[in-house]
C-alpha cells in the first residue's frame, strides 16, 4: 500500500515536472528585437551602450558606486542573466566571488563562461601589474591575472569597444556597418576628449599620489601621475595602524599630499592621515554610476579629472 | 516508474540535442604548414631552395618590423575567438603555445609593459595541462570546547573538517564540484556533483552527491554557517550535522511569478540514505525533496527570501521489529524566510541578517505499547547577525526544538557569537552557548553552559561567497 503511495507521489512530480516544461516554451519570433546584454560592471555598460547603440538594451550586475570584488549573488540577477544574449565581464578574477554561481543558475546557455555569449573584457585590455614569481597571499587578494580595474585608461576603453563591436557584429551580421559606425563615433568622441583630459592634467604629470586601493594603476600611467603608496597594506586588507604609520612616514618624506579614496571606502583611516601629513582626500570614483552626474564613460573621466586638479591645486 | 522514465528519457534526449546544436569549437590556429620535399639531389635544387630560404628570413624580418610598428601604434584587433573554458585563463596565446615558432605571435595585443611579466609556468609544454586542472581549495575548520556539557559533549579541541574542494568546468555543457571533507572519524563525500548548465526549458539538472536543497541551513556547508555548531533542531530533527545529504538528482526551475519577486522550484529525488534521518532497506525506497522559493528585493539594499520544503523518506524505526520496516517513513516540512541588509556603499563594512526555519517532523515508529504509530515533533532557530565593520561581526541564535523520537522532550538553547575576520580568507570566531538538554535515555534535563572557538583558514582558489 505504501508502495503505491510513492509511485503515485513521485508520478504527480514526474507530471509537475512535464506541465513546467509544456509552459517553458520560449515565444518564437524574436530573432530581429534588441540584444540583451548584461555587464559585471557599469563601466562596461557604458562601453556596450555607446557601440549597440539602439539596437541594444544593457544593464550592469553591479552599481557604479559597488565594491565590485564584493557584490551579492542576488536571485534578481538570474532573472535578468536568464535573458540576456551576452554578458561581458571584467575577467581577472575580479567578480570570481560573485559571478560564478549566478552563471551557473542563470540556466542560460548562451552566457556560459566559453559559450559565444560570453565575452571577457580584459582579453582586448592592456593589463598592469601582471604578479611575477611565487604568488601568495601573503600579498593580501592579489590576482594573479593582472590588475582587474584596467578599464580607467581611456586606451583600453577603446579597445574594449572595438572588442564589443566584433561581437556585436558577429552576433547580429545584419547590423554591423551600424556597430562599425557607432564605433568609428565613438573612437573619435573619445581621442577628442583624451586630448581634452591629457591637457588638462599635463601640467600635473609626475606628481606622486597615494590610493586606497590598487584600482588606479592603468588611469596613473595614462595620466602621468605616481602612485607611491597604499591606504590598504595589501590589497584586500584593512589598513592596519602600523602601515599607517610607515605611509605617513613616506608622505611626509616624499612631500604627497594626495589620498584617492573609491566612494565604497570607508574615509577614516584616509582622513586621519590626511590631518597628520597636511594633505588632502579626494574621492574619485573607478565606475560609471559612481555619482549621479557620471552617466557614461566619458563624464567618469570629466569627473575624475575634474576633482583630481581641483585637489591638487588646493594642496599646493 | 514509466513516467519517470519517459521524463529522464525527454531531458537526456533534449540535452543531447541541445549539444549537438551547439557550434563545434575549432581551432584557429593552424600555422601554414610549409612543406619542401628536398628528395632530389641536384645541386641546382639546392641552390634554389637556398635562395628561396633567404628570401623567406628577408620577408620574415619585414614582417616583424611592420609587427613592432602594429604593436608601438597599439592597434587592437580582437584575438582570435577561440573559447576560453576557464575564468581563470587569462594568458596569450604566447604562453599556451610556447613551442610555436616566434616569428609567428598569434596576437596583436599590446606588449605588456616592462615592470610586468606573465604569470610564471613551469616545465613547458607539460605545464599547459596544468591550466586545465580544477580550481582547488582547502578549507580548515579548527574547532574548540570548554564548559559542561553531559547530554551532547564534544571534544576539547579538534581539527573538525578539512574540506577540499575542486571545482570545474566539464564542458560547454556541464560544470562539476566536489568537496571531500576529511573529518576525525574519516573521509566523506560531502558533495560532489554534475550541473548540466545548458539544458532546454532553463532546467538546471544535478546529479551526484549533494546537500538536499531543504531549507536554509541543510545548504550550507560548515565553513560558511554563521555560528561554529548546527541549531539544535538539525541535530534533533534533520538528521544531524551533514543533514540531508545523498545520491540523487535534482532538478530546478524558475517558475513564473508576479511582478519583481523570483520564484523556484526544485525536485530532487534520492536514494534514501542521510545518516539516521533516511534509511533505505530497499531499492524503491527513494527519498524526495522538494524545495520552492520566493525572492524579492525589497530596495537594493534589502531583501526578502522565503521558502517552504518537503522530505520524506524511510526510517529505520521498523528495522528489528514485527513490523514490514518499509511502512515506516519520515516526513519532514520546514518553512524559511530572511531579511537581509547591505548598503552597496559600504558592504564590506556593514551588513544585517535575521533568519528564522521552522521545521515539522512527522516520523513513524513503534509505540512504547508496541503499536504503529506517528511521532510529530516542531523545532526551529532564529538568527541575527550583525557586521559591525570590516572585520568584526556578532550575532545571536535562538534554539528549540523537540526530538523527533520521543514527543515529551524538548531542547531549547541561545548562543551568543563574535567573528573576527583578519582578512578573507580567515576567520576565527568565539560562541557562548546555552542548552537546557533532555537526554534521550534517561530523559532526564540538564543545562549547559559552554565557550566554543574556531579557526578557519581558507587555502587556494577563491571561491564564491554564499548568498
Amino acid at each position: 500500500m505504501q508502495h503505491t503511495r510513492i509511485h503515485t507521489r513521485i508520478r504527480a512530480l514526474a507530471a509537475g515536472f512535464l506541465l513546467v516544461l509544456a509552459l517553458s516554451v520560449p515565444p518564437a519570433g524574436r530573432a530581429e528585437s534588441k540584444l540583451q546584454i548584461m555587464t559585471a560592471t557599469t563601466d562596461l555598460a557604458s562601453l556596450a551602450q555607446e557601440v549597440g547603440g539602439d539596437k541594444v538594451d544593457v544593464e550592469s550586475i553591479a552599481r557604479g558606486y559597488q565594491d565590485p570584488h564584493f557584490v551579492e549573488a542576488k536571485p534578481s540577477f538570474l532573472l535578468k542573466l536568464r535573458r540576456a544574449d551576452l554578458l561581458i565581464v571584467v575577467g581577472l578574477e575580479l567578480e570570481i566571488g560573485w559571478l560564478p554561481p549566478l552563471i551557473t543558475q542563470s540556466t542560460n546557455p548562451k552566457i556560459q563562461v566559453g559559450a559565444p555569449g560570453y565575452l571577457d573584457a580584459s582579453r582586448f585590455a592592456k593589463i598592469l601589474e601582471i604578479p611575477t614569481g611565487q604568488v601568495t597571499r601573503a600579498e593580501g587578494d592579489v590576482h594573479p591575472l593582472g590588475n582587474p580595474h584596467y578599464w580607467l585608461d581611456p586606451e583600453n576603453g577603446l579597445r574594449i569597444a572595438k572588442g564589443i563591436q566584433n561581437k556585436l557584429s558577429e552576433m547580429r551580421p545584419n547590423d554591423s556597418a551600424y556597430f562599425a559606425q557607432r564605433y568609428d563615433a565613438f573612437e573619435q568622441r573619445l581621442k577628442q576628449a583624451d586630448q581634452r583630459w591629457l591637457a588638462d592634467m599635463k601640467s600635473y604629470a609626475g606628481r606622486k599620489i597615494v590610493t586606497y586601493h590598487r584600482s588606479w594603476p592603468n588611469f596613473a600611467e595614462h595620466f602621468g601621475l605616481n602612485v607611491i603608496g597604499y591606504v590598504e597594506p595589501r590589497p584586500g586588507i584593512p589598513p592596519s595602524p602600523q602601515h599607517t604609520v610607515e605611509l605617513i612616514a613616506q608622505m611626509k618624506r616624499d612631500g604627497v599630499k594626495l589620498i584617492i579614496v573609491e566612494p565604497y571606502f570607508d574615509l577614516k583611516t584616509p582622513n586621519s592621515v590626511a590631518r597628520q601629513t597636511g594633505g588632502q582626500v579626494v574621492v574619485l570614483t573607478p565606475s560609471v554610476g559612481g555619482e549621479k552626474e557620471i552617466t557614461d564613460y566619458f563624464k567618469l573621466f570629466d569627473y575624475d579629472i575634474a576633482k583630481l586638479r581641483q585637489a591638487f591645486d588646493t594642496v599646493h | 516508474m514509466k513516467r519517470i522514465a519517459v521524463l529522464s528519457a525527454v531531458i537526456f534526449f533534449s540535452a543531447a540535442a541541445s549539444a549537438q546544436q551547439a557550434p563545434p569549437h575549432e581551432s584557429k590556429k593552424d600555422g601554414p604548414a610549409t612543406q619542401y620535399s628536398v628528395a632530389a639531389s641536384e645541386e641546382a635544387r639546392m641552390k634554389t631552395l637556398e635562395d628561396q630560404v633567404r628570401a623567406l628570413a628577408e620577408q620574415v624580418t619585414l614582417l616583424r618590423g611592420e609587427l613592432e610598428a602594429m604593436r608601438d601604434a597599439r592597434s587592437v584587433e580582437p584575438r582570435s575567438e577561440e573559447p576560453i573554458l576557464l575564468t581563470a585563463s587569462h594568458v596569450t596565446p604566447g604562453i599556451l603555445a610556447p613551442s610555436a615558432p616566434a616569428a609567428v605571435p598569434a596576437s596583436p595585443e599590446p606588449t605588456p609593459p616592462p615592470q610586468a611579466t606573465q604569470t610564471q609556468i613551469f616545465g613547458g609544454a607539460s605545464s599547459n595541462a596544468k591550466l586545465l586542472n580544477p580550481d582547488i581549495s582547502l578549507i580548515g575548520d579548527f574547532i574548540g570546547a570548554a564548559g559542561r556539557n553531559d547530554v551532547s559533549p564534544s571534544p576539547s579541541l579538534e581539527l573538525h573538517e578539512s574540506e577540499v574542494g575542486l571545482q570545474a568546468i566539464i564542458d560547454p555543457y556541464a560544470r562539476a564540484d566536489a568537496f571531500i571533507s576529511f573529518g576525525e572519524t574519516g573521509v566523506n563525500v560531502e558533495e560532489a556533483y554534475v550541473t548540466f548548465t545548458s539544458l532546454p526549458a532553463g532546467l538546471l539538472l544535478r546529479v551526484g552527491k549533494m546537500r538536499a536543497e531543504f531549507g536554509k541551513v541543510n545548504t550550507i556547508h560548515n565553513h560558511a554557517l554563521s555560528f561554529i555548531d548546527r541549531p539544535l533542531v538539525t541535530n534533533n530533527l534533520v538528521g544531524g550535522e551533514d543533514g540531508i545529504d545523498d545520491a540523487g538528482f535534482s532538478l530546478s526551475r524558475f517558475l513564473p511569478a508576479p511582478k519583481d519577486w523570483f520564484f523556484q522550484g526544485t525536485a530532487q529525488v534520492f536514494r534514501g540514505d542521510s545518516d539516521d534521518l533516511f534509511l533505505a532497506t530497499r531499492r524503491q525506497d527513494l527519498s524526495v525533496v522538494g524545495h520552492l522559493r520566493a525572492y524579492r528585493d525589497l530596495g537594493e539594499s534589502t531583501n526578502l527570501d522565503l521558502g517552504v520544503s518537503y522530505a520524506r523518506g524511510h526510517n529505520n524505526a521498523g528495522v528489528g521489529t514485527g513490523f514490514d520496516p518499509s511502512r515506516f517513513l519520515t516526513n519532514l516540512y520546514s518553512a524559511d524566510a530572511t531579511l537581509r541588509w547591505k548598503p552597496l556603499r559600504r558592504a564590506i563594512y556593514h551588513s544585517f541578517l535575521f533568519r528564522n526555519e521552522f521545521f515539522w517532523s512527522a516520523r513513524d515508529r513503534v509505540s512504547p505499547a508496541a503499536s504503529f504509530q506517528t511521532q510529530h515533533a516542531f523545532g526551529l532557530y532564529s538568527d541575527a547577525e550583525y557586521r559591525a565593520n570590516r572585520r568584526w561581526t556578532i550575532g545571536g541564535r535562538f534554539d528549540r526544538s523537540g526530538h523527533a523520537a520521543n514527543a515529551n522532550l524538548t531542547d531549547t538553547g541561545f548562543s551568543a557569537i563574535l567573528t573576527y575576520w583578519p582578512s578573507e580568507f580567515s576567520q576565527i570566531r568565539g560562541q557562548y552557548r546555552f542548552g537546557h538538554l533532555a537526554d534521550p535515555v534517561t530523559t532526564n534535563y540538564s543545562n549547559a553552559n559552554e565557550f566554543l572557538f574556531q579557526f578557519l583558514f581558507v587555502m587556494g582558489a577563491h571561491g564564491a561567497h554564499p548568498f
